[in-house]
């Protein structure tokens, strides 16, 4: 049990982690664009990492087929979020910052 | 794809497959309500049954539009690709925490480059590919050309893309539109 306990807190520290990074990322970023690499990267990590922690601490059972398909839809849903939000961004014109300019 | 362009044999074969995984899928999700209190209860099944088959035919036309080819030969080929798919996840993040934390610089450009892929599904598995790998995210794809526009973070991951194309090989082996 202890073990598994271990195990688990590991995936768990591991994945909020990086999630905060992402949110650090969200913060220091200059623009639009670059913070979305932050939060959009981190977060799907971040996430896997979590599930699997919550897998390790349940123990196997049909729950963890139910978090396996989360984890599948997460892989789907991020990208395909990240891709409209940038996509959005793009179209309407909000500038990309280039190295040297000011902050935004 | 609307009904009238479907053969009827394509047609069976698309409602019996879509059945099939829709049948499965309320398996998994619901098996413990079959399995646990009283096994091979016939009325919680057939209440599966009938809620699959009602998907089905709410949803075939557009679940599986018609029999493709060579699948099985892609499903193989795909596999092995989303474990190294998986692999670049846990790269993309490192190198993003790298960055966040000032190690690597942070220098990002616009970049435009063609490739040969066409089908649908080839695209998409592609884009997400893109936005999954380091230090890159589609924005947005022009299907007739098989042209991606991207945001890179950096030198490297852009010149990854447009100098070295070992995803673009990688996606043109898969679904063999090299």
């Amino acid at each position: 049990m202890l073990a598994i306990d271990v195990i688990s807190t590991m995936f768990l520290a591991a994945g909020a982690f990086f999630m905060i990074t992402g949110t650090v990322g969200l913060l220091k970023f200059p623009d639009f664009y670059t913070r979305m690499h932050a939060t959009g990267k981190c977060d799907t990590l971040g996430q896997i990492l979590i599930i699997v922690g919550c897998m390790i601490y349940e123990g196997f059972d049909f729950i963890t087929i139910k978090l396996l398909l989360v984890t599948a839809f997460y892989l789907l849903a991020g990208p395909v979020s990240t891709h409209a939000l940038m996509k959005a961004g793009y179209v309407t014109g909000v500038p990309v910052w280039k190295k040297g300019d000011k902050r935004m | 794809m609307d009904m009238a362009s479907m053969k009827e044999e394509d047609r069976r074969f698309s409602i019996i497959l879509t059945f099939c995984i829709m049948f499965m899928f309320w398996l998994l999700l619901s098996a413990w309500t079959v399995y646990l209190p009283e096994p091979y209860d016939f009325s919680k099944v057939s209440r599966g049954v009938l809620a699959a088959l009602i998907v089905t035919f709410l949803t075939y036309e557009m679940f599986v539009p018609g029999r493709g080819t060579k699948v099985l030969l892609k499903l193989r080929r795909f596999i092995p690709y989303v474990g190294w798919e998986l692999w670049q996840i846990y790269l993309a993040t490192i190198d993003v925490t790298k960055r966040v934390f000032g190690i690597l610089e942070v220098d990002p450009q616009v970049i435009e480059f063609d490739t040969t892929l066409r089908s649908d599904f080839a695209l998409v598995t592609f884009a997400n590919s893109i936005t999954l790998t380091p230090g890159t995210i589609t924005i947005d794809v022009e299907p007739e050309r098989g042209r991606y526009i991207v945001h890179a973070i950096a030198k490297g991951p852009a010149e990854s893309l447009t100098v070295d194309q070992t995803m673009q090989k990688k996606v043109g082996y898969v679904f063999m539109e090299e």
